[in-house]
This record gives structure tokens, C-alpha cells and sequence, in this order.
């Protein structure tokens, strides 16, 4: 640490920035997790204005199709088209999953943060509660909350988003507790700052990577968990399309109509899919010391 | 050791105590009265009050909180609503489902993500690695339930070879009940196993990367033996503590898959249970899930301490 000067001055906002972009676009992972998750949700926002067909039009005559030219990825057993199901559907599954990450960023960062900041028996007492949300099975957790508040997208949301809580405490906690006896914190708290001031001022800037990246990760676990949940009957409820909900729909016409399976399951995959490269991608981008093999 | 095994034995227990706690809360908030439930709307007022003070709901959630668990730890897990038999016997049946299906699941995956692991940290940075890890992020990717639609498309419905749902029962031998399990256990085991090998893989490379690994090898052992002999064997204690978590999301995923094929196990047990109110139920099921976590995630901390002495000092 010099003298002159303040200490650890961070870079212009600009050239940081640009040293991002760089990094950025030179990770394959990051580009292509980038590029699969725009796509998702062009086609989610896409679907307010315009889809191929109206999901709500129910066209017995057509009812079953295969893939053709007139609906892509062909037509459920009421004849509506599959692939305007799957555009509005996918409005649903971003929404339930980054609500639910909000709802663990929101509460769970401050708690984690506390957590660091105060160690002793603040520290234990959350670390411990923390530990007996992890021990419930995240599903079953979710099937619960459902099944007592009655199904719906808003209970999944919630049931998903008390799972967050425990993983961004965790992760915002091991960060800041890592950055805490940094000199720069020193400096700060010389300068007569307070506990909270520093964690707003210095700590969450910090860990601000640490927890992007988690974020992306949970983002594509909450769309699992939203599909699973849709699937058992405890998600979005019908008439409103939901990927989940799709492949519930497709199972008793799995002999006939295969198609009805498939394309949802794909979207689900390249979803997650995209959102894991991403996050990976975000990782060796933002701290390569992060690094590490999955 | 001793007072290691104490302190992590006393924060089972608290554990544990506060998992009831907390479920039976949340069960105590749900709306609808089980005892309307069972006798429909048209009961009237006096055999409503008789039944509920003989399911004990009359008294008050303390009293029927220490009763409830009380009976759980001497097994008596209460009386089903719906069914009036107990609950313990409903689901000791439908355990001889869920587990076997867990455990069949559970071996397939450690089977399939050892081998694959180490294939892939040995040639590190090469086709096959990359090709391996590819595959392992489509793995992760693919909800087990879609996977398992697939999968009774192809050898259900295209090609015959297995069912493609329900479930015999174990007396109608044992062979042909197994082979009711084979589809959910390849769908629960395919994620799990893209996790293992990415775990095996990279506690591998980090063994690897060890003195002792070098040492080895410049007493003249080959590659393959260094890997599988001694870098293999000390990469497995991080590999032991997933497979242990796994064990638990694999006994809960079975909640969904068991739906996919219509396998009469606890998956079905709750979400029939959760139709028709009858909480006792949900709350026995839910309590032995959970329980089963907690407990298997003691084991493999304690495991962990037997095996690296070093744990036994820290606070974790």
C-alpha cells in the first residue's frame, strides 16, 4: 500500500469496462451462453407483441399436427401451436426464476453480509438456520409451500425463492468475510466509518462479481425448479402456457404425438443450458482467480 | 474424535428438534380442517366435535407438538386420515418403492461418473475432455422428468423392452420389479452423474497435481496406475460427500419421476396426501425426507473426520 495517494484506488469506470468487454468476448463459454440467453428472452418479450398463432385459439380441425410449415413445432390435443406456447411460455419460466433470485438476493445478501460483518453469535445463529433450509430438499420444500398455499405461479416463485435465500447468505457471506481484513477496510473503518456503511460502500461493490455469477447459476436452477413444479400440476396453472405444465400435457399423448414432448423439453434444455454457459462464462471472465472446474 | 463426535451430535439433535418444529408450524397455518375434511360439509356439528377430539385436535398445538413427536421418535407416526391405518405402515410399503429406486439410482450414477471423471481429468485439455465436460453441461441441463419422457418413448413405446409405468410389486419376483425401476432410476441417475463427474474430474486434477502424485510417478509407475491406484483414492473423499448429498435430492427427486411412471412410492404417497388434506401424512413423509438429509449429512461429516484428522479442529 503506497502512501500517497488513496489507497487501492480502483480503475476508471470506462477502462474496466472496456477490459470486460475484451475478456468477454474472447470467452467461448460467456458468447455462446450469452448469445442462447438473448434468444430466450427475445422470444419471451418477442411474444407480447407477436407469436405465429394465438396460444388461447383452440382449433380443434387441427388439432395433433406434426412439425409442418403452418405451425413449426407442430400442435398440442386442443390445436393450439406449440411453438407460440413455448414463446409465451418462456415470458412464464424467466419471470417465476428471476423473481425467485431477487428474493434470495434480497434478503439473503444482507443476512450473509451481517453475518460477515458482525461474526460471534449473529454470525452462528444465521449460519445455523442457514444450514436447516439446506436440509430440505429444495423440491420438497417447494412441494410444500405449494401444496399448502394452494399451486400457482406466485407460490412457486415464493417456494423457489425461500430455497435462494440460504445459497446467496451463504456465498455474500464467505465473500465479504474474505474481503473484511483487507487494508483497504482497515482504511475505511480508521476513517471512522460504520459496520453498515462499509458493507454498502466497500463490501457489496466487492462481492458484487461473486454474486452475478450465482445469480446466473440459480436463475437456471429456478427454471428447472419452475418446470418440475408446473409438471407435478403446483405451478402456473392452466390456461396460461408453461413449459412444465406443456410436458405434463404431452405425457398421456407421448405414443401419438412425441412432438408435444420434445420441443418444450428442448427449450427447457438450451434455456438452462445457455444460462450454465453464461454463468461460467461470467466467472472466468469477471475473477479469473474464481476459476475453478465445475 | 470424542468431542467432535459430541458437539456434532449435539447440533444433530438440535437440528433436527428445530426441523419438527418448523414443519409442524407450517402444517399447523394450512387452511381446511381435516376433520370437515373427512366427513364432508353435511357433518354435523357433534360428530365433527367427536372426531376431532379423538384425532386429538381439541388440544393445543403444544401438547399435540410433543404427542406428534414423541410418537415419531418410538415410530408411531399417527393415524391416516384418509386411509385409518398408520401412517408408518403406509409408508414402510411405499418405502420399499422410493428407496430401492434412490439406491438403484444412486449406484448407477456413481457407476457411470467415476470412470467418466477420471477418463476425462487424464486427458485434461484434450478432445476427449472437452467432449466429456460438454456432455456433463448438457447433462446438468436436462430436467430429469423430460429425460425420463424420452426415454419411455424409446424403450417403452418404440421398442417394448421395459414398461413403460406402474409397478408390479416386489412379490411378483424380483427380476420383473426391477425392471419397472430401470427407466426412473437412468432418469434420476443421468443429472446426478453429469454433477459426479464433474466433481471426480476436478478433485482428480487437484490430487494430480500433488508431491506424491510426482513422487509416483518418477518411481516409475505408469500413468494409468498412478491415476487409478493412487490419485483415484484420494480424490474420492470429495466424491463420498456429494454422492452423500446426492443421496437426499435423489430420495426427493424420486417425488417427481415417481409421477412419470406411475410408481406407487412416497412421491405419490404426498401428492395424494396433499389432495386430500390429510396432513399427517404430508408432515410423516416430509419429516423422514428431511430427517434423512440431516442424518446422512452428519454421517458423511463425521466419515469426513475419520478420514482427515485435520477437521476435527476446525469449527466445521
Amino acid at each position: 500500500m503506497s502512501l500517497d495517494g488513496p489507497a487501492l484506488a480502483p480503475a476508471p469506470e470506462r477502462e474496466n469496462w472496456r477490459h470486460f468487454a475484451a475478456k468477454a468476448m474472447g470467452n467461448r463459454s460467456f458468447v455462446i451462453g450469452g448469445l442462447i440467453t438473448a434468444i430466450v428472452a427475445a422470444m419471451a418479450l418477442g411474444s407480447y407483441g407477436w407469436t405465429p398463432h394465438d396460444v388461447t385459439d383452440l382449433d380443434v380441425a387441427s388439432r395433433l399436427k406434426k412439425p409442418s410449415n403452418l405451425f413449426w413445432f407442430g400442435t398440442d390435443h386442443f390445436g393450439r401451436d406449440i411453438f407460440s406456447m413455448i414463446m409465451v411460455g418462456a415470458r412464464n419460466s424467466i419471470a417465476v426464476a428471476l423473481i425467485a433470485v431477487g428474493i434470495g438476493v434480497v434478503i439473503g445478501v444482507p443476512l450473509g453480509t451481517l453475518a460477515a460483518a458482525r461474526r460471534g453469535a449473529v454470525d452462528e445463529v444465521l449460519m445455523r438456520f442457514n444450514d436447516l433450509v439446506f436440509a430440505f430438499p429444495a423440491l420438497l420444500s417447494a412441494v410444500m409451500i405449494t401444496a399448502i398455499f394452494g399451486p400457482g405461479a406466485v407460490n412457486a416463485i415464493i417456494a423457489i425463492g425461500i430455497f435462494n435465500i440460504p445459497v446467496f447468505a451463504r456465498v455474500a457471506r464467505g465473500a465479504a468475510l474474505a474481503i473484511w481484513p483487507r487494508e483497504f477496510i482497515m482504511a475505511a473503518q480508521v476513517a471512522g466509518k460504520g459496520m453498515i456503511r462499509i458493507t454498502i460502500e466497500h463490501i457489496l461493490p466487492n462481492i458484487a462479481n461473486i454474486l452475478l455469477v450465482q445469480a446466473t447459476i440459480q436463475f437456471s436452477l429456478g427454471i428447472l425448479a419452475e418446470a418440475g413444479l408446473s409438471y407435478v400440476g403446483l405451478g402456473t396453472q392452466p390456461p396460461w402456457p408453461s413449459w412444465g405444465r406443456m410436458l405434463f400435457e404431452a405425457q398421456t399423448m407421448m405414443s401419438f404425438a412425441p412432438h408435444m414432448a420434445i420441443f418444450p423439453g428442448l427449450a427447457i434444455v438450451i434455456t438452462v443450458l445457455g444460462l450454465n454457459l453464461l454463468g461460467d462464462g461470467l466467472r472466468d471472465v469477471l475473477d479469473p482467480r474464481l476459476r475453478r472446474e465445475r | 474424535m470424542a468431542y467432535f463426535l459430541v458437539r456434532r451430535l449435539g447440533s444433530l439433535i438440535i437440528t433436527l428438534g428445530v426441523a419438527t418444529v418448523v414443519i409442524f408450524a407450517v402444517l399447523e397455518i394450512v387452511p381446511g380442517d381435516p376433520a370437515l375434511m373427512m366427513l364432508g360439509v353435511n357433518a354435523n356439528e357433534e360428530n365433527l366435535a367427536a372426531l376431532r377430539e379423538q384425532m386429538g385436535l381439541h388440544l393445543p398445538p403444544t401438547t399435540r407438538y410433543w404427542n406428534w413427536v414423541s410418537g415419531l421418535i418410538v415410530g408411531d407416526f399417527g393415524t391416516s386420515y384418509t386411509y385409518s391405518v398408520p401412517v408408518a405402515e403406509l409408508i414402510g410399503e411405499r418405502l420399499w418403492v422410493s428407496l430401492p429406486l434412490a439406491v438403484l439410482a444412486l449406484l448407477l450414477s456413481t457407476v457411470i461418473a467415476i470412470p467418466v471423471g477420471a477418463f476425462a481429468a487424464a486427458r485434461r485439455g484434450r478432445g476427449g475432455d472437452a467432449g466429456v465436460m460438454g456432455l456433463t453441461q448438457l447433462g446438468i441441463a436436462i430436467p430429469n422428468f423430460w429425460f425420463a419422457l424420452l426415454l419411455v418413448y424409446v424403450f417403452a413405446i418404440t421398442f417394448r423392452v421395459v414398461p413403460a409405468g406402474g409397478f408390479p410389486g416386489w412379490q411378483a419376483g424380483f427380476w420383473t420389479a426391477l425392471t419397472s425401476l430401470v427407466l426412473p432410476a437412468i432418469a434420476l441417475a443421468l443429472p446426478q452423474a453429469a454433477i459426479l463427474s464433474r466433481v471426480t474430474r476436478s478433485a482428480l486434477l487437484e490430487t494430480l497435481g500433488e508431491d506424491y502424485i510426482r513422487t509416483a510417478r518418477a518411481k516409475g509407475l505408469s500413468r494409468s496406475a498412478v491415476l487409478w491406484r493412487h490419485a483415484l483414492t484420494n480424490a474420492l473423499i470429495p466424491v463420498f460427500t456429494i454422492l452423500g448429498l446426492q443421496f437426499a435430492f435423489l430420495l426427493a427427486g424420486t417425488i417427481i419421476i415417481e409421477n412419470v411412471f406411475y410408481l406407487p412410492g412416497l412421491g405419490r404417497l404426498i401428492f395424494q396426501a396433499i389432495t386430500q388434506r390429510d396432513l399427517i401424512v404430508v408432515e410423516s413423509v416430509v419429516v423422514l425426507l428431511v430427517a434423512t438429509v440431516i442424518v446422512i449429512n452428519f454421517i458423511v461429516d463425521i466419515a469426513y473426520a475419520w478420514v482427515d484428522p485435520r477437521l476435527r479442529a476446525g469449527s466445521r
